[in-house]
């Protein structure tokens, strides 16, 4: 499974350059602020708009070539789009909403497949309702529900959540996760929220006024400090995989463990050895020279300063590699030790003299704990 | 209860048989008309839909003449179509159909077209992605969505067809039981000697029907405003 788009449009003053390629299941964040291009992005790979220049393939299908003047018919180019506002059909069953899509396409998903579906949404019981009568949260569950249906190669969603509540958006998130763990579907996920993000994207393009600022896996990519422009948005952190080591119902807390490292955070409810996501913002991470005493944070980590980059607004932006033995980081040993992100003030480095491949401690204020929530 | 002589009888059915031969028979070309100037982009648009409100606008008794210019037996169309199929419009309650049918598109279409535009454009897009061309659209979205516009339009016509009077009495004169519609009875009641009671009875009824017609209408025009908002 594989997406390429190398594409240029212009809208007005507006110049779109988009090339990237991404392959392999799993959800690929289309992340920038608003008019930045995402959704013209994914308009031209469903063909819904015409770009001026360029390319966009599909596995082995091209389904644009400006050079070969090939230009596949929306209908035709099986992908599953599934639009900010729903767009239910408002005459039509939610079943009939269901399978619209599945009675048009010559390739059909088996029986208990579309079944599968229909129950990781959990719409079952929903299925003789019109649109009308349905939640925002509902109609995004069935818009996602009708687009898995058709057995399209790609789904591409349009910041499914942004038209819905914090309660909503927690309400859906799961399914997503679902989505993302159990079908080998790739998944291109615009979004201008980078806690969504952080929580369910694999790989990651950053785009800005038009143009693909960087692209890689969100590991990487949200630990990366040069992506200035974007940084009030962008908010600087680290995503680790994480698991969960053991739990303490009676103090209410969870241990997790991540590359040898344990963590302690509030309570989970799902069970030991679930496998979770920690997302860790920079501006939440607190640097000592010597190890801590007496605070209330829980996570204190050693750590080794392994770059230090001046940021514009009088910030220091620091990485940190997890552990105190410098040497198997200067000899590259340890290329996928964990790094930590941090974000201080000019002066606070300063003050504490900071300097690379120094031995400090992390102290971790929060940490956001994203997993799969359905379960407990 | 009104008690009708046989003679308005035969004019209140003939005039239900022109309206609803015309309705019916203008119908499919109005919502080809409606969904050309709602989701068409071509040139000449501005044009047709000039000529298709232009019955709204000209005197009925021009329509009338521009008729019995067109299908007259010795104008070319009419000639032609004498000759070829049989169908002679002057002097017959087809000729009252086809006059009442042009009278009252424009009443259809602006109704068609209202619907059309209500509906949310990103709702083609969507069905678009899932598979659908372009006339199974038209099919599974566009003509479902459109209903009550449909219905309303339907039913509004009908009503002002059945108060046509100019275009019908010019073209096809005043026939009894062949083109002697209502409004034409009410005016022959009129022009006779002691015929004011008929005249009443006759114009009491077209009021009815009139406003039954546009309730009906309404109800169906409500609907749509209801699905739109939803």
């Amino acid at each position: 499974m594989s997406i390429t788009i190398n594409v240029s449009h212009n809208i007005g003053k507006f110049s779109l350059d988009a090339d990237f390629s991404i392959a392999g299941p799993g959800i690929t964040a289309l992340f920038g602020p608003s008019g930045s291009g995402k959704t013209t992005i994914i308009n031209i790979i469903a063909g819904l708009t015409r770009p001026q220049r360029g390319h966009v393939q599909l596995n082995e299908h091209v389904l644009f070539d400006h050079a070969r003047s090939i230009n596949v018919p929306v209908r035709k180019r099986r992908v599953g789009y599934v639009f900010q506002d729903a767009r239910l059909f408002p005459h039509l069953s939610v079943r009939d909403n269901l399978y619209y899509g599945a009675k048009r396409n010559p390739v059909k998903l088996s029986a208990p497949d579309q079944q599968e579906i229909i129950d990781m949404l959990g719409i079952r019981e929903l299925l003789d309702r019109l649109p009308s009568n349905l939640s925002g949260g509902e109609k995004q569950r069935i818009a996602l529900g009708r687009a898995l249906l058709a057995n399209p190669d790609v789904l591409l969603l349009d910041e499914p959540l942004s038209a819905l509540d914090q309660a909503r958006k927690e309400e859906i998130l799961p399914y997503f996760e679902n989505l993302r763990d159990q079908r080998k579907l790739p998944i291109l996920y615009v979004s201008h929220a980078i806690d969504e993000v952080a929580r369910l994207a694999d790989q990651m393009v950053v785009i800005e006024n038009g143009q693909t600022l960087a692209s890689g896996s969100v590991f990487d990519m949200l630990g990366r400090t040069d992506l200035a422009p974007l940084a009030g948005q962008f908010d600087t952190g680290t995503v680790l995989p994480a698991r969960i080591a053991s739990r303490d119902p009676k103090a209410q807390v969870s241990f997790l463990e991540t590359a040898g490292q344990r963590i302690v955070v509030p309570y989970l409810g799902q069970p030991v050895n679930t496998q979770v996501r920690i997302h860790i913002r920079a501006r939440d991470v607190l640097i000592s020279r010597t190890p801590p005493e007496g605070l209330s944070a829980n996570n204190i980590i050693p750590v080794t300063i392994i770059r230090m980059t001046e940021s514009t607004e009088n910030t220091v932006d620091v990485s940190l590699a997890f552990g105190h033995d410098t040497d198997a980081l200067h000899a590259g040993t340890a290329p996928d030790r964990p790094i930590l992100h941090a974000r201080i003030t000019s002066w606070s480095s300063g003050r504490l003299n900071l300097g690379l491949h120094q031995k400090v401690f992390a102290v971790i204020k929060s940490v956001t704990v994203n997993g799969n929530l359905r379960d407990h | 209860m009104i008690s009708l002589t046989p003679a308005e009888i035969d004019a209140l059915l003939l005039s239900l048989r022109i309206s609803g031969v015309a309705v019916a028979c203008a119908l499919p070309i109005a919502v080809l008309t409606a969904t050309a100037l709602a989701l068409g982009r071509f040139p000449g648009r501005f044009i047709l839909d000039a000529i298709v409100h232009l019955p709204l606008i000209l005197p009925p008794v021009v329509m009338g003449y521009l008729l019995l210019i067109g299908f007259g037996t010795r104008a070319p169309l009419g000639a032609w179509l004498y000759e070829t199929f049989d169908i002679r419009f002057v002097f017959s309650w087809t000729g009252a159909a086809l006059a009442s049918a042009i009278v009252s598109f424009p009443f259809q279409v602006r109704a068609i077209r209202l619907s059309l535009e209500n509906i949310n454009h990103g709702l083609y897009q969507a069905a678009e992605s899932l598979g659908a061309g372009p006339i199974d659209r038209f099919f599974s979205l566009t003509l479902p969505l459109a209903w009550p516009g449909i219905i309303a339009g339907a039913i509004t016509a009908f009503a002002a067809s059945l108060g046509e009077f100019g275009a019908i009495i010019t073209f096809v004169s005043n026939v009894p039981g062949e083109t002697r519609t209502l409004p034409l009875a009410i005016y022959t009641a009129i022009q006779t000697p002691g015929g004011e009671l008929a005249a009443a009875r006759l114009a009491a009824l077209s009021i009815g029907l009139a406003f039954a017609g546009l309730m009906l209408s309404e109800l169906a025009m409500r609907r749509i405003r209801k699905r739109a908002a939803s």
